[in-house]
């Protein structure tokens, strides 16, 4: 048992933690956030340059990392700061990539820009309900349908779609320039994109891809969870500085007890959302993957929930300003909720494994 | 990062796990299983038996005759113990006074007391909590005053837990009123059959009785009684109730709670089909379920960091909370899986028809009320909210 970062993951931890820390001050975060297109480009080539996406890839994809517990060191770090840059779109790709064998030096190095298509409007979370449709064309494929909230779709130059293909799920690559993509940015922001795909050309990666889109979803989850929890956190502690420099009633507003309680509870609601993570990361790739990764995307919505509703209140009118770090801190945490599968869907995905 | 024990660690979980399963007795751990209240007999039966092994002391160095066993060790147990429902150890002897003696007591009081703990001679019992002095313990007023070569003590202590079988008992008195509250206090050692003190029963909100009022009238007790310096039992009050914290998550616990909850609802019928197909009560049950698998990790990540450290730190606080808000939770949703067959007031229903489930559930309501203790006792939730403020947040 041991419940240190390896020598290595503590090093990419901290050179990600200065670097977005020095890169990405809250100012700058909203200022990019919401203006097309919806992340810094030059950020990210810094990024990609840091080796964070290579953290994301297993050695045998031509990566340095890509277990559970690489994803949640880069992923905390990036909600530490509220990075918007289109890491997840790049994990989720990379682990699609992995499964079918494909080479994926384009995507580490940064030089093709993926994001991942599974959500569709009617079917937000399940993958059994998919309706795009893939039908065989000449050597290839063409697809039909619509994907919806796509992350970092709006500047993706490959997008990965799940479709129906031969009585299962294929994935298929689409060029972004073949298909009708609307990037836009989003309330937490970040951007995304509708993709309208009507008779697009497509080349299929991976067919029977039930296992490997269950995986990306789970290495995704990871991934989302382990972004609260740095966000959670910093949260936290920016509600417990204020509390220290401001005044009512002639005293630092932390001296009020009713304060003082709800702070220790988001305090243990953290504990328990990182605690459910390491478990999450450290069965990612096994045979109950699944399990705790609903496991934990139900116990973060509730926490994230917890900690941004509370900064607010205790916060008061400040925390509902543009200008303030909580409030856009307590939207991405309200926001990634429904990314992935929200906090009642993942209740029924453990309650499914109970009753089985 | 590795969340699994080491092979060590596996080799000795399984050397539990086998001599539980041998040395437990089936009588015994059925009592437990049903949630009844166990008796002093059974109690000193499985004391002196795991004392026979070595195990007792838990927490006790190997000098002093404990198994010197690490947190991650003594974790294992403890999991063990409560996965065989094997009776809990009475932890006031063992886990409070036996440590506080280590670190405080004089050689003579160690060379004493701590092996009449051991083989069970001296049941000891803790006197902390008055009528005025609850959450506030520093406000006690039980007054020890010197006359000669004796403590002449006047007072009242109340929550005294299994009071009724002990031959002694450790307080805390007031020895100089007029310092402030945590400075004029002292831990004396004083014997239950000495004249002037009065054992009066308090009958709990389920009808059970494991908690008393004690009276003190004139009671003397020899100067030597003293642990530690006087008016500086303050300072061990905190070491022992730090040692009250440690396992206080009771993950062991819920596990047990949270199968008996499946296994109830897997029986009950809700509309013609298990309770547990019930979507409603299945998301509660899934909910508890996913808290407890969190609080786990947390637990361990706790134990990890002490281990480390060599002591608990202040997040053991946040594992009281946590622990007992689930657990209670897990006791709730028993009660109502069980619905109207958790009417019956124990020992009233005596025929098997309303008995089902993996032992009878005859004290299942009872152990829901029992257990709101547990966010009361050992520092309340408010309490160590206010610990967390201060050492964590620094407010």
């Amino acid at each position: 048992m041991d419940f240190n970062l390896t020598e290595d993951r503590q090093m990419l931890a901290d050179t990600l933690n200065r670097f977005l820390g020095e890169q990405y001050p809250v100012e700058h975060r909203i200022k990019v956030a919401y203006d097309a297109p919806y992340h810094d480009p030059a950020k990210w080539d810094q990024l990609v340059e840091l080796g964070a996406l290579y953290a994301l890839a297993p050695e045998d994809a031509g990566g340095m990392g890509g277990t559970g517990f690489d994803i949640s060191v880069v992923f905390e770090a990036l909600g530490k700061t509220l990075t918007p840059e289109p890491v997840l779109g790049a994990l989720m790709a990379s682990r699609l990539l992995a499964a079918a064998g494909a080479d994926q030096d384009a995507l580490l190095t940064g030089a093709t820009k993926y994001a991942v298509g599974i959500t569709e409007i009617d079917a937000p979370y399940e993958l059994d309900q998919i309706a795009t449709q893939a039908t065989a064309k000449g050597d290839g494929f063409t697809l039909s349908g619509r994907k919806s909230t796509v992350y970092g779709g709006q500047i993706a130059d490959v997008i990965l779609i799940a479709a129906k293909h031969d009585g299962g799920l294929g994935v298929f690559a689409v060029n972004a320039a073949d298909a009708n993509v609307t990037g836009y940015g989003m309330m937490d922001g970040g951007g995304a994109a509708e993709i309208l795909l009507d008779d697009v050309s497509a080349t299929l990666v991976l067919a029977d891809a039930e296992a490997a889109l269950n995986d990306g979803l789970n290495a995704g989850i990871v991934a989302l969870c382990a972004e609260a929890v740095g966000a959670m956190e910093v949260t936290h502690a920016t509600t417990v500085e204020y509390f220290k420099q401001r005044k009512q009633f002639g005293v630092p507003i932390g001296k009020f007890q009713v304060l003082q309680h709800r702070a220790v509870d988001m305090l243990t609601e953290i504990e328990q959302a990182r605690s459910i993570v390491i478990k999450a990361a450290a069965e990612l790739g096994g045979d109950e993957a699944s399990k705790y990764a609903s496991m934990a995307k139900n116990l973060i919505g509730r926490a994230a929930r917890l900690i941004a509703e509370e900064s607010i209140q205790m916060h008061g009118g400040i925390a509902m300003t543009w200008e303030y770090s909580v409030s856009h801190y307590a939207k991405r945490l309200i926001m990634l909720d429904a990314q992935l599968g929200d906090t009642d869907y993942h209740l029924s995905q453990v309650m499914k494994v109970n009753a089985a | 990062m590795d969340l699994s024990y080491s092979a060590e660690d596996l080799a000795f979980r399984d050397e539990v796990r086998a001599y539980l399963a041998e040395n437990l007795p089936e009588r015994i751990s059925d009592v437990v299983r049903s949630g009844a209240e166990l008796t002093k007999e059974i109690i000193e039966e499985w004391h002196a038996i795991l004392n026979k092994r070595g195990w007792l002391a838990t927490i006790w160095p190997k000098e002093f005759g404990g198994p010197g066993w690490s947190p991650v060790q003594k974790h294992i147990f403890e999991e063990e113990c409560c996965r065989a429902y094997a009776p809990r150890i009475v932890p006031f002897g063992l886990s409070m006074l036996g440590p506080v003696l280590q670190v405080f007591g004089s050689k003579e009081q160690q060379d004493h007391y701590l092996p009449r703990i051991l083989d069970g001679t001296d049941w000891w019992c803790q006197g902390y909590s008055e009528p005025g002095a609850g959450s506030d313990l520093a406000s006690l007023k039980t007054r020890a005053v010197r006359d000669g070569d004796e403590w002449v003590i006047n007072g009242q202590k109340t929550w005294t837990t299994l009071g009724q079988f002990a031959d002694w008992i450790f307080c805390l008195c007031r020895t100089d009123p007029d310092a402030k509250n945590q400075e004029g206090i002292s831990f004396i050692l004083v014997d239950m059959a000495t004249p002037g003190i009065e054992v009066r029963p308090i009958k709990l909100i389920e009808g059970g009785y494991e908690v008393n009022e004690i009276f003190f009238t004139d009671v003397r007790v020899p100067i030597g009684n003293l642990v530690g310096k006087e008016n500086k039992g303050w300072t061990i009050a905190k070491f022992l109730l730090t040692h009250e914290r440690t396992g206080i998550a009771g993950v062991g616990f819920s596990m047990q709670a949270l199968e008996e909850v499946k296994a109830i609802a897997r029986k009950t019928m809700r509309g013609g089909k298990s309770l547990i197909e019930d979507p409603l009560f299945a998301a509660r049950v899934a909910q508890a379920e996913i808290d407890l698998e969190a609080m786990k990790i947390t637990n361990l990540r706790m134990l990890f960091k002490a281990q480390e450290q060599g002591a608990p730190g202040p997040e053991t606080s946040l594992l009281k909370i946590k622990g007992t808000v689930i657990n209670q939770e897990l006791k709730d949703l028993a009660r109502r899986a069980l619905g109207p067959a958790a009417a019956p007031f124990p020992g009233h229903v005596t025929e098997g028809n309303l008995m089902f489930g993996p032992a009878d559930t005859e004290h299942n309501a009872a152990r829901y009320f029992n257990n709101r203790k547990t966010s009361i006792f050992g520092g309340s939730n408010e309490i160590q909210r206010n610990i967390v403020t201060k050492t964590m947040l620094e407010l």
